[in-house]
């Protein structure tokens, strides 16, 4: 058994614990421990892709207990691209704090590293009770993360999210309890061998309990009408936080995916528990991630609106249920983490030169190296957008193409296309506010003068940048080989028995007491 | 018996929603630690109630109650009372900003 699926979630555990102890000691030796781990991080993290890229499911047996009575983990081909991804963000929110921002706090690079340990945790769990204590771990170091930096708006944001996630959370333990309570088992793998063996005056039951459970991680994902904390908590957190929470919604993207093929799939009575509901309430979430990018009056909340219409892009896919709509999704998820990014990048970026104007939608100060922001713009625009030739297009145009066969291909085409308008529309729109329309106005003349650039600070948060500018470029040019990469996790993901088999072994064999 | 202790749940947990609804900081914490307490019972008893089996196995006994629930009810009470704690100390860091129990640390108008 080797022991790479438990690295991604030890090294940063363990960082987060020593960041903690070593309180004390300069900034500079934090944030070198912390550069240092997380380099770590990156490199077992794409080791764990190219070892799950043989089509083998690795499992990890913490303490060697037996699988459905120990702690699993289980890494197949989407876990590690999740953690994978989750690296690559963390590369650049750790570099955009390096710029100074993490100065506002102590504590910061102890909660970042926690946040995420929880993370990978809950991409590579394989049972839900343990995703549930991992979503605690992400969740709590979440909530430090947003308060970093303080000030009364980020207090009022916090509030909200503290106490709509507390009641995800409740939401979540009565569906344990409901699952532990009619299947006997919390082990994914092992739902999926009970699940279809569950007798017929339980069945309404297990149903209600799985339908809770997809209910808890649509909140996380921002499905329609659980999703309007997203804009004002990601437009009030500080730029490395809003770089991580982007992954946050993928998060709940990610577990539903899962518990609907491992789990929900193997039933015939619970096969079409997310369906027809999920399709049309995706589309809702479109909608009003569209109606909140026109309506917005702050960058920071245009990028938190094209977070959610990505978020309903991509239930799109998960809805329809197809191995080709997964694999388009796979792809359209490492595609718009990147773009958001990015965009939140630039949004911080600018904030930060306009002084008092900070990221309104309004005319402000001349900005400086006005054409390397512009150029990253305009390229994460594109993307953003969905126009050809960057890789957003042919994101949407595989997610268009595997929903041809559906029923209702017309109207998520319609909603696909008409988002990435808007977004268009939105983009270009602040765009020529922010870079052409500056000077103009009323201004008194001292805000008109670029703000004094931290000298230190811009330079690591454009190496983000630049970073995420050529992710985006390796997406496009790279297409091929990570869609080839994501049509396999799709085929994994939907071929369940592999799965049990490679945490239970033969599943039938387990010893089980009969239950009351 | 198993009457008494779902109806007890659901009043617990209608009660907890109730104040969640509330719009003072200190009403939703409180409905926040009724909804977890209400929730850890459902957990406990998703290990079947009963008056008479053992806590552990005990030699010569019939049976043992199911020790998972038990653990994880451990588990969930720990985070519960956790994130309860930070929500009391973000509830007042709101208020000594804003000067007002409201939930959206506004005055209400």
């Amino acid at each position: 058994m080797s022991h790479l699926p438990i690295l991604p979630i030890l090294i940063p555990f363990v960082t987060a614990a020593a960041l903690l102890v070593l309180r004390q000691t300069a900034a500079r030796s934090r944030r070198v421990l912390s550069a240092a781990s997380l380099a770590a991080l990156v490199g077992s993290s794409i080791l764990l892709v190219i070892a799950v890229d043989d089509g083998l499911i690795r499992t990890y047996r913490v303490g060697d207990w037996p699988a459905p009575f120990g702690i699993v983990l289980v890494a197949d081909r989407l876990a590690a691209l999740m953690v994978a991804l989750t690296a690559m963000l963390a590369v650049a929110a750790s570099l955009a704090a390096a710029s100074g921002l993490d100065a506002a706090g102590r504590h910061f690079h102890a909660f970042f590293h926690l946040q995420l340990a929880g993370l990978n945790g809950a991409f590579l769990t394989g049972d839900l009770f343990n995703l549930f204590v991992f979503f605690e771990i992400l969740l709590l170091a979440s909530y430090a993360l947003l308060a970093h930096g303080g000030g009364l708006e980020r207090t009022r944001a916090g509030l909200a999210y503290v106490v709509i996630n507390l009641t995800g959370s409740a939401l979540f333990l009565i569906t344990l309890g409901l699952t532990y309570g009619t299947l006997g088992t919390l082990n994914m793998a092992d739902l999926a061998y009970v699940l279809p063996r569950v007798a017929p005056e339980d069945q309404p039951l297990v149903r209600t309990t799985l339908a809770l459970l997809a209910t808890v991680f649509v909140l996380k994902a921002a499905l329609l009408p659980l999703g309007f904390w997203l804009p004002h908590v990601y437009a009030a957190a500080s730029l490395p936080a809003a770089l991580l929470f982007v992954v946050m919604t993928k998060v709940g993207v990610y577990a539903l995916l899962r518990v609907a093929t491992v789990g929900f799939a193997t039933a015939s009575y619970s096969a079409d528990i997310l369906s027809p509901w999920l399709f049309w309430l995706a589309i809702g979430t479109i909608a009003l991630g569209a109606i909140g990018a026109l309506a917005a009056v702050r960058f920071a909340t245009v990028v938190a609106s094209i977070v959610i219409i990505s978020s309903g892009t991509l239930l799109i896919g998960v809805a329809d249920g197809g191995a080709p709509a997964h694999a388009a999704t796979l792809f359209y998820l490492i595609n718009t983490t990147a773009v958001a990014g990015g965009l939140f990048l630039i949004s911080d970026m600018m904030a930060r030169q306009r002084g008092s104007a900070s990221d309104a939608l309004e005319k402000g100060p001349h900005l400086a190296a006005a054409r390397m922001l512009g150029g990253a713009y305009l390229f994460l625009a594109v993307a953003a957008s969905g126009v050809p030739p960057l890789s957003g297009f042919l994101a949407k145009l595989m997610l268009m193409q595997s929903l041809a066969g559906s029923e209702l291909v017309f109207v998520a085409w319609a909603a696909l296309l008409l988002s990435g308008f808007v977004v268009a529309l939105v983009l270009a729109r602040a765009a020529s506010t922010f870079f052409w329309e500056h000077g103009r106005g009323e201004l008194p003349e001292q805000s008109m003068k670029p703000v004094a650039v931290p000298s230190l600070g811009s330079r690591h948060a454009e190496v983000a940048l630049l970073g995420m500018v050529a992710c985006v470029c390796a997406i496009t040019f790279g297409a091929a080989p990570i869609s080839n990469y994501a049509r396999d996790a799709a085929a994994q993901l939907a071929k369940p028995a592999s799965y049990v088999e490679a945490v239970l072994g033969d599943p039938a064999a387990i010893k089980r007491e009969r239950r009351p | 018996m198993e009457l008494v202790v779902s109806a007890a749940i659901g009043i617990v947990t209608a009660a907890g929603l109730y104040l969640i609804l509330r719009s003072t900081t200190f009403s939703v914490i409180l409905g926040l630690t009724l909804l977890s307490y209400a929730v850890n019972a459902l957990i406990f008893v998703s290990g079947r109630l009963g008056a008479t089996t053992p806590p552990l196995t005990l030699p010569g006994a019939a049976g043992h109650a199911d020790p998972l629930p038990q653990a994880l009810v451990l588990t969930a009470i720990v985070i519960g009372f956790g994130m309860t704690a930070y929500l009391v100390a973000l509830a007042l860091k709101a208020k000594g900003e804003s000067d007002s129990d409201h939930v959206d640390a506004r005055e209400e108008r």
